[in-house]
Formats: structure tokens, sequence, C-alpha cells
């Protein structure tokens, strides 16, 4: 049934509202926003809502493609703490002789950790045939084991010297965009391309979406699954490099949960949480909400400070549902 | 009932036949002080570990008759074993321990004090607390009050405030009311209260909503020098003006280094210090070596951490 569903070639020119909800949705969070405070379409909240979603959004790109192919990666919150710990550790130790060079070292080194925790899941999961919800589950563990263990539990701050080098990677702007929200739309171009567009893109939907099938039609649904697994241990260094110069530290509490709100916001996006259908722009918008619900709690008066977390579940459940209706 | 006695029964025949057979000369000339605390998975609790590790170091080699082990958990249940394996393979004559939770681990520590053990608590106490003999811990009204009283002297009694709270707890909710407690008789303004989770990251954010919401705001109080980090970052961001005061507690080494340089925003801190283990590890290590016996409950004030008193309260090598 999932097969005739990917052949059926979709009408190309009427709007498709189901693939439409996470837009309707984002659209109608901001309007309630506006309506509950002025300051909420303040630039400067705006900007600060959007550049703060970067990580989640970068780092759900790359849970598109794993969860799209049928996979699942609870590891990418300590992961993303491991590797900002190694590449501020990186740093440090490259400042004395490099100077200010040392960032870009530092940054190619996290890139290759990242591909290579990446690449630990993917292996993990189809070459040792483990439940990826269980081996994901298991590398969680152990990479925040590493970090506490890295900092003692204390924090891993970076050299003085290269705070104000680095700071513009999250602080600074171009024409007045902020840096992580370009650094996030290259992302997602380079991904909705790669998905879209190439042989690796629907191998991937086609191996989440039916693996035997794709098996007997050629695809490597191991070689598949482990290169989604690299590019999303990828996308979680880049979203380190973001990270790092916004606190200038790491803790054993960096990135804590993020795997959670990562694959919310991948489902809100309409990626089908058992694979086979992928949205990279609906996960951007789906990462926008969490930020932009998160936002908006502050901001009004209206809830309890120890009800806010109710009220978020709620408003993803109702943005579900609404979803699911829109069809 | 029963199992609890049959199993205290269990554990101190096991203990005395480990005692007899592990040569009862070796067991008297050596004095066993463990400690059991929680493994380091944040600051705080990294700086626990840390002192106590310092502390054992340091009287292992200062007294050759008394012997301290420390033990780290990861969680209560994880506590919970340490203590049976911890009494099942020697005798203790002391237990030093900060307990995961009240209720987990206030049984498990009687059965320990049943075979004579000097029990010593720290920091969070046990439900019962005729268990203990030695009682050491930190005073979190005082932190909130101590701040409170500081900053309504330097705002002259009015201003508008913003406050960053930790997790839902106890020690959480002690500090907000010491803090409000002391604001109420002022014509200081709070204006808002949130959680932040004790996480640099989440206050980094909910400081940049704050700013957006509040046009004016003239001092924050963050309820831990973690989130304080955050918090200081999106005040530099925003390039706002009016903002007088920053402030934290907990004395993390990097906000103690701000007060020592006579910071203007964090001129001040109040401690909740993690040294109190060390404390406590001493204050029983007294009575096996000079027998100056303690007992009793301690509460540490958190006096304000000022630039002349600052040095008191570093430890540069500590990771918290």
């Amino acid at each position: 049934m999932t097969a005739t569903t990917l052949a059926t070639p979709e009408p190309a020119r009427r709007i498709r509202w189901a693939d439409m909800g996470p837009f309707l949705a984002l659209a109608l969070v901001i309007l309630i926003g506006t309506a509950i405070n002025s300051n909420f379409v303040s630039g400067t909240n705006i900007a600060n809502v959007v550049t703060r979603s970067a990580f989640i959004a970068i780092i759900a790109v790359g849970a598109t493609f794993v969860i799209s192919s049928g996979c699942l990666d609870l590891s990418v919150g300590s992961m993303m703490a491991f590797v900002t710990g190694i590449m501020i550790l990186t740093m440090n130790r490259l400042e004395p002789s490099m100077g200010a060079n040392a960032i870009l070292v530092g940054a190619g080194v996290g890139l290759i950790v990242g591909a290579l925790c990446g690449l630990l899941n993917g292996l993990i999961v189809t070459v040792g045939k483990i439940e990826p919800f269980i081996a994901t589950l298991g590398t969680m563990g152990i990479f925040r084991a590493l970090i506490t263990w890295m900092s003692d539990g204390g924090s891993i701050p970076i050299a003085r010297s290269l705070r104000e080098p680095y700071r513009p990677v999250y602080f600074g702007n171009v024409f007045g965009i902020p840096l992580p929200v370009i650094i996030t739309l290259v992302v997602v171009l380079v991904a909705a391309f790669v998905l879209y567009r190439t042989k690796f893109g629907r191998r991937c939907t086609a191996a989440g979406s039916n693996a035997d099938v794709a098996r007997f039609s050629g695809v490597s649904v191991p070689k598949v699954r482990t290169m989604a697994y690299v590019i999303q241990g990828l996308c979680v260094a880049i979203a380190a490099i973001c990270y790092i110069p916004r606190l200038g530290a790491a803790t054993p509490t960096t990135g804590a949960l993020w795997e959670l709100q990562v694959i919310t916001a991948v489902v809100i996006g309409g990626t089908l949480l058992r694979g086979g259908k992928a949205r990279v722009w609906g996960t951007v918008a789906g990462a926008l909400i969490l930020e932009v619900i998160a936002n908006l709690m502050v901001l009004s008066n209206m809830v309890s400070e120890y009800l806010v977390a109710a009220v978020q579940g709620v408003i993803i459940i109702l943005a579900m549902l609404a979803h699911r209706f829109i069809k | 009932m029963t199992t609890i006695t049959r199993r205290a029964l269990g554990l101190l025949s096991a203990a005395s036949f480990v005692a007899l057979s592990a040569g009862a000369a070796l067991a008297q000339d050596k004095a066993t002080i463990a400690v059991s605390i929680p493994a380091a998975t944040h600051g705080w609790t990294g700086g626990v570990v840390y002192h106590a590790e310092q502390a054992a170091k340091e009287i292992n080699a200062a007294f050759p008759n008394i012997n301290v082990i420390v033990k780290t958990s990861p969680s209560a249940t994880a506590q919970v074993s340490a203590l049976e394996d911890l009494s099942a393979s020697q005798k203790l004559d002391a237990l030093v321990i900060l307990p995961f939770t009240s209720e987990e681990l206030t049984g498990p520590v009687e059965q320990v004090k049943a075979n004579g053990t000097f029990i010593a608590v720290v920091d969070r106490g046990l439900t019962d607390p005729s268990i203990q003999d030695l009682y050491v811990a930190g005073d979190n009204i005082a932190v909130g009050a101590n701040t409170a009283k500081w900053m309504a002297e330097k705002l002259g009694n009015e201003g508008k405030v913003v406050v960053l709270r930790g997790i839902p707890t106890v020690i959480d909710d002690e500090r907000i009311q010491g803090f409000t407690d002391v604001m109420k008789d002022t014509k200081i303004e709070i204006l808002d209260i949130q959680y932040a989770n004790w996480n640099q990251d989440e206050a980094f954010k909910l400081m940049q909503d704050y700013l957006a919401k509040y046009p004016h705001i003239d001092a924050v109080w963050a309820n831990d020098d973690d989130m304080l980090l955050g918090v200081l970052e999106a005040i530099k961001q925003s390039n706002r003006t009016e903002i007088k005061y920053a402030l934290g507690g907990n004395g993390m080494k990097d906000v103690v280094q701000m007060v020592m340089d006579e910071n203007p925003m964090t001129p001040i801190s109040t401690p909740y210090p993690p040294s109190m283990i060390k404390s406590a590890i001493y204050m029983v290590a007294g009575q096996f070596n000079g027998q100056a016996p303690m007992r009793g409950s301690f509460k540490l004030d958190a006096p304000l951490i000022t630039p002349a008193n600052a040095k008191q309260f570093w430890y540069p090598e500590s990771p918290f």
C-alpha cells in the first residue's frame, strides 16, 4: 500500500493542503502571538526566536533523513554536547600556536567527530542489526557520560582570546539576517536538494517506506541508512559550531532533551515517524513552531509558570490533530 | 516490617562475619569513613565530588589511622545499592551521606546505623532526623533573602526586577520564598518568575524573552550561578543599559571571579557551597583521631560574597 502511494505521481499544480499544514500552524501561532503581546512582533524578538531555533532546526534536518529512512536517533542531544566539548578542547589546545585560526581547525575537527559519531550509530543499527531506538539509547548514554567525564561535571569554557573572534558566528548578521539563520538556510537548501533531487534521497524514503521492496529494487538499505546517520552527525556538528559562541562553554546539561524537541519538530513538519515520507521545509516550520510557543509562554501572562509545559503539550497535540483533519 | 528486620539482621551478621574473618586487629586499628554522594551530573554535584575527593586525599595522608572511601552514585537506587555494598564488605565506623532523595534513602541509612555506624547527613535531610548523629546543610532561604536584602538596599527599595528559578524542588522553592518574602516589604515590583531549570541555555532564552517583554528592568536575580552566565550573555547581546544588577547564587568559581574583579553588574554572590561535604568529613574525622566528637545540626550561613572575602569562597581547581 505504501509502495503504491509512493509510485502515484501527485498533481503538480494544485496546492496540497496537507503539506501546507505545518506552515498554516506556524502562521496561526504567529497570529495568536501578535494578538497576545505587541512586543512579540518587534524586530529583536523575532530575530531572537528565529536565531535560537537554528540549533533544533539544523539537527532536525539531519533527523529528517534518519526518520524518513525508517530509523530513529535518540542520541543527538548528547552527541551535540560531546561534539561541542571536543571542539572546545581542540580550539583551546591549538589557540596558543594558531590564534583565531584555531576556530576553523576546531570546526573541522567537530565535523569529522560528528560524522564519526553518526557512522557509529549507523553501523550499530545496520551491521549490528540492533533496533535504532535501543542502539541510539545506548550511544545517548555514552555521549552524555563522556561530556560529563571530560568536564568533571562542571563546564568546559572556551579560551578567552577566542571568544571575540568567534562571537559573530552566533551574534553576527549579514544584511540584517542573523548568521545562524543563514547557516540554517544553506543546510536546508542542500538537504532539500539531496532529498528531492538525488538518487540517494529517493532511496532514503524508499528504504523507510518499505525496506523489503526497496531491497528487491536494488537499493542497499543498510548503506542508505548508515549514510543517513552520517548526515545526522554532520548536522549535529554544524549546530555545535553555531552553538559554542552563544555561551562559550559545554556543560553536562548542554543539549539535554534536545532529541525529543528534534523528533517533535520533524513530526510536526509532516515527516512520518514510521518513515517513507520526508518534508525538510516542514521540519524547519516545526522547529520554529516549538520556539515560538515557548517564547509566547513567557511573553503572555495567562499561563501559570507551573503549567507552561502542559500548555505546550496541548498545542503540539492540537497542531497534529489539525494536520490530520485538514487532509 | 519483619523483612526489614530480617534484612537488617542479615546485614549485621554479614558485617560481623567479615569483621571477624578479615582480621579483627586491622579493623580495630584503622577507622573507616565511607562517603556516599551523587555522581557529578551538573556543576554543583561536580563540586561536591571534587571536595569529597580532596577531603579523602587530605585526611588519608594526614591520619594513617583513618581510611576515607568516596563512592558516587548516579541515582537514588544506585545509592541504596552502594550503601549495601559498602556495609557488606567492611565494618563502617562512620558514614557521611548526601542523600539523593530523603524518602528513598531513609530506610537504607537506618540499616547501616543498626551496625553501630556513626551517621552524618549533608544537605538533604532524611525523613527521620533521629537517625543522624550529625547534620550539615546550607540555608536556601537565606540564599534568597540575603540577595534580596542587598538588592533592595542598592535599588533604594524601589524598582522592577525579574527572577529566574531552577527545577521545581524544595531547594528552589525555599530560595524563591526567601527572596519574595523580603521583597514584599519593599516597593520593588517582581515583574516575573519563570523556570529555567538551572540551565545556561534556557536562562539565556528566558532572559531574551524577559527583555522583549519588559521595556524597563532594574535588576535580575537568577537563583543559581549557572543560569546567571546565560542571563549576562543575553543582556550583553541586547545592549540594554538600564539594568543595574544581575545576581546569582551558589558560589560558582567563574562568578566568584567576577566578584573579585569588582564587576559592576555582579558585585556580590551568595554561597551554597558544595564544600559543605568537606566540612562534614572533617568533623567526622575529628572523633577518630583527636577524639573530638561533634553531634548536632549545623546550618551554614549564606553570607554575601564580596570582593573583600571572595578569596575564601574561590576554588580555582574545582570544576564548579
